[in-house]
């Protein structure tokens, strides 16, 4: 018995430290710039899914999609709990926009077939968006609740939980296979396991190994750097230490929908906004000095 | 975010300066551990890798999850329930439970019954990390010390049976000494252990002051031997929580609120012996001690960070006379002070972490798989002794220059914030509250200073000394620093062999002048030793050896003075008679 989820995560730069390189010149994010993070909202999807195995029984798969270093991100997960991870990488799917992301992460859940709960952050802090999750549940055709805050009951097939609509919250009843979208408010996102961290620091993906031969052997013959990250593989995957890899073609994707092609989002415009203020203002404790600073709030239009 | 391993830059520097590739060695007997756990460490770098990655694990659980609840804790604190059994509060319920999800309650524990098997000195800077986040919470992770002290001296059966329980943090312990009339003198302890018809062991009296007393596993000093009156006559047992152990009342206390401190009742509890008879204190207890006063120094270092942050954040922001208050040359002085002494303290109390590993491992090698070489043999034991007197003098050594330096730091810490630090609306009040406890327990500085003065006037000093200034620097400054120090150190001596001329009672008297001065040279050479490698411990350590070499001057005058007037006039002095 028990449940089987599956977490999508994302990597994503961290945007809580902005400097005045986070953006390049076209607007768009320079990632270089920004330390890559476990996407906040998407511990805590996490975190939704290990408390119900913890509870039920069943297990946690997580799914990410990324370039080889968002495998930092799946050994994170390991670190916390998680059962199996699996890296969907693919050079056709750079560039995808939500509906992309969406269509090819509804893939990789289908190939996975068994399954009773997906989790997703609510939302990723370099979009925003939060339509990743939705799209995916419409996608793979389940039901979907967005905002979770709380498990309220799941039994059988029948599961209940209290969503958030910003000025209260209301319980709502489904059946599973359902997707939930998770927000920060609904736990707190256990620790790494200092044990786990120990065993699972050494769990890489094969094309992460390839990346390290690659330059470790930059003169190798045809086919002697293939050989040796066969060779490096087999231990790995003895002591359960290989980090499943999906490639586009291992999902049965369909290019048209994948990457540049199946991302119909165009950016309509983008604003540099930086922030040159530096340390705080003081402001007199009386009407006045009160009056002055909702009158500044006002004309840059911090209120109204 | 967060973190108070990473966002540390004294810590991150010791963890690079020290020899933790030494130290890991010996801890992990070169890396041939047969156990093949498989997060066991291949190499050194991997192990000092891993035991980055478990202080970044607490820096995290510390900074993200403990320290938000602290004040909530410390304004509820545990409750007592009438049945004598205790209810902790659901915070610090759920701070234990966090850290034993992180795996992080096994931390010195080997492997085989599920611990991290880390060295001393990271614990040291774990519960440095936590007791930053929540002073009273180190109380109880800080307890580890009881799973290592059954882990050193109790007999497999036992070891199977408990330890791994205390590695996923199913069990807390509570080591049980104190009595109402055994405090400081742990000899005077009267609780009645004795064996019924059946042969098992029963525990009879009553205990007080004690640190979650509330806990599972009651490592209990008791009197196994009533015709033998000091610590001869005590045993160390093992009782587990039972309806015959009752709490009969939880103190009221300062601070450490978020600390379960009880008053246990026992009525004939069931109980265990750990080890041998009439070893209870001397070795065991002891043992357990100095691990627990390098902990209350450890707790001191936290406490200290969190209110020098706060101090050093208002001296910034906080505005008078148009300035700064930092610009103020007085509140300059202070926050200077106050960081550097926490780096003094710093320093002096992982070196004796890094020595205690040394010696525990030397001792384990001696004990488990001794060398057949009778030279090489010889050459351990010698080894051992020396680090044993070291140590002897090191532990109380930190345990009292850091309790101190953080009861200062905090009350100065206030000082800097003015009337907002003396209002709850900012947690430095707390932070004096937690910290006033340090001086006290686990050996009161007072006590703390006996043991190091004898470490001091016996040898171990001039020979720690000796090596230190072994040492040669290229660079100017410090090469005169140094100079200085060899100087200093000639007056100290001049002072020692008068106190030993004087007698036992006038070298106690002056005991915390002599400590003081040689805790002094000794973190002066520390920091030499560091001041090569960045220009702030280099500015460090310039002011903190030209600060103290008048402080030394002072001392030694003192102690040359022969004067003894507390001891002789104290009638005088004191005033009349108390009426009681």
């Amino acid at each position: 018995m028990g449940y089987d989820s599956i977490v999508c995560v994302k990597q994503v730069p961290d945007t809580s430290n902005i400097t005045g390189e986070a953006m390049k010149a076209d607007g768009t994010v320079n990632r270089a710039a920004l330390p890559a993070v476990f996407n906040p909202d998407d511990l805590h999807a996490l975190e939704a899914a290990l408390q119900v195995r913890d509870r039920f029984g069943g297990s946690v798969t997580v799914l990410t999609m990324g370039p080889p270093a968002a495998c930092e991100v799946l050994r994170e997960c390991l670190y916390r709990g998680a059962d199996r991870v699996i890296i969907l990488s693919d050079r056709r799917a750079a560039a995808s926009d939500t509906l992309a992301t969406s269509y090819i992460l509804s893939q990789a859940v289908r190939k996975l077939a068994r399954y009773d709960l997906v989790f997703c952050g609510r939302q990723a802090i370099d979009g925003d968006t939060a339509q990743v999750g939705p799209q995916l549940a419409e996608k793979l055709g389940i039901s979907q609740v967005t905002y979770y805050e709380q498990l309220v009951d799941l039994s059988g097939r029948t599961i209940r939980v209290r969503r958030n609509v910003g000025n209260g919250w209301e319980i709502v009843e489904g059946r599973l296979p359902m997707l939930l979208t998770v927000l920060d408010t609904a736990n707190e996102a256990r620790p790494a396991a200092a044990k786990r961290v120990m065993r699972y620091k050494r769990a890489r993906a094969p094309m992460e190994l390839g990346a390290e031969l690659a330059k470790a052997m930059p003169d190798a013959a045809p086919g002697q750097k293939e050989a040796e990250q066969a060779r490096r593989l087999e231990p790995l995957k003895a002591k359960g230490l290989c980090i499943e890899q999906w490639d586009l073609d291992d999902i049965d994707a369909d290019l048209q929908w994948c990457g540049v092609t199946g991302s119909p989002t165009k950016v309509h415009r983008v604003q540099s906004i930086v922030l040159t203020k530096e340390g705080f203002t003081a402001i007199a404790p009386t009407e006045e000095g009160i009056r002055g600073m909702i009158r500044d709030l006002i004309v840059d239009h911090t209120l109204g | 975010m967060a973190n108070f391993f990473t966002d540390n830059d004294d810590i991150q520097f010791l963890f690079n300066h020290l020899d933790l590739a030494e130290i890991a060695a010996a801890q992990e007997d070169d890396f041939t551990q047969p156990e093949g756990r498989d997060y066991a460490p291949v190499d050194a770098a991997d192990a000092i890798d891993n035991y980055k990655r478990i202080l970044s694990i607490i820096g995290d659980v510390a900074a993200n999850l403990i320290a938000p609840r602290a004040e909530q804790i410390d304004h509820e604190g545990n409750t007592l329930n009438e049945d004598g059994t205790v209810t902790l509060n659901p915070l610090v319920r759920r701070n234990l439970d966090d850290l034993a999800k992180a795996d992080l309650m096994g931390f010195t524990l080997p492997r085989k019954f599920g611990g991290l098997n880390c060295p001393s000195l990271i614990y040291t800077m774990a519960t440095e990390i936590v007791s930053r986040a929540d002073t009273s919470l180190m109380n109880l992770f800080g307890l580890q010390g009881i799973a290592e002290t059954i882990n050193a001296f109790a007999d497999d059966p036992i070891r199977n049976e408990y330890l791994p329980r205390f590695s996923t943090g199913e069990l807390t312990g509570a080591m049980v000494l104190t009595e109402p009339d055994a405090g400081s003198d742990l000899q005077a302890v009267g609780m009645r252990a004795w064996q019924d018809d059946d042969g098992q062991w029963r525990l009879t009296g009553v205990k007080r002051f004690i640190t979650n007393g509330c806990g599972e596993i009651l490592l209990t000093l008791a009197r196994s031997e009533p015709e033998i009156k000091d610590g001869r006559g005590l045993s160390l047992f093992l009782a587990e929580r039972s309806p015959r152990i009752r709490v009969r009342h939880l103190e009221e206390k300062l601070g450490i609120h978020g600390s379960p401190t009880c008053e246990l009742v026992y009525d004939d509890a069931p109980a265990k012996l750990i080890g041998e008879r009439q070893r209870g204190l001397v070795p065991y207890v002891m043992s357990l001690m100095n691990g627990a006063r390098v902990g209350i120094a450890a707790q001191s270092l936290g406490v200290a960070e969190a209110a020098f942050r706060v101090a050093r954040r208002y001296a910034y922001t906080r505005k008078q006379f148009g300035v700064s208050i930092e610009r103020l040359p007085a509140v300059a002085e202070m926050v200077t002070e106050m960081k550097i002494h926490i780096e003094a303290a710093r320093t002096l109390t992982y070196e004796t972490s890094r020595v205690c590993d040394l010696e525990y491992n030397n001792l384990r090698v001696l004990e488990l798989n001794p060398p057949k070489d009778a030279a090489v043999l010889k050459k351990r034991k010698d080894r051992s002794r020396a680090l044993k007197r070291l140590n002897g003098m090191l532990t109380p050594m930190s345990k009292y220059y850091s309790s101190e330096m953080c009861v200062k730091v905090a009350s100065d810490a206030i000082q800097v914030l003015g009337g907002s630090g003396y209002m709850k609306d900012y947690p430095s009040e707390r932070y004096l509250r937690d910290a006033r406890i340090t001086t006290i327990y686990e050996g009161t500085s007072q006590l703390q200073i006996v043991a190091a003065v004898r470490g001091v006037c016996s040898g171990a000093f001039e020979k720690r000394i000796d090596e230190l200034e072994q040492a040669n620097y290229t660079d100017e400054l410090l090469g005169t620093l140094k100079a200085k120090l060899i100087e200093a150190r000639q007056l100290v001596f001049k002072a020692i062999v008068f106190v030993k001329e004087k007698g036992v009672e006038y070298t106690d008297l002056q005991g915390r002048r002599l400590v003081d001065s040689a805790i002094a040279i000794l973190v002066g050479h520390l920091f030499l030793s560091q001041a090569m490698k960045n220009d702030h411990k280099k500015a460090i350590t310039r002011h903190f050896i030209e600060t103290r070499l008048p402080e030394i001057h002072a001392n030694v005058e003192r102690i040359l003075s022969g004067d003894r007037s507390a001891l002789d006039e104290y009638a005088m002095l004191a005033g009349p008679l108390p009426t009681v």
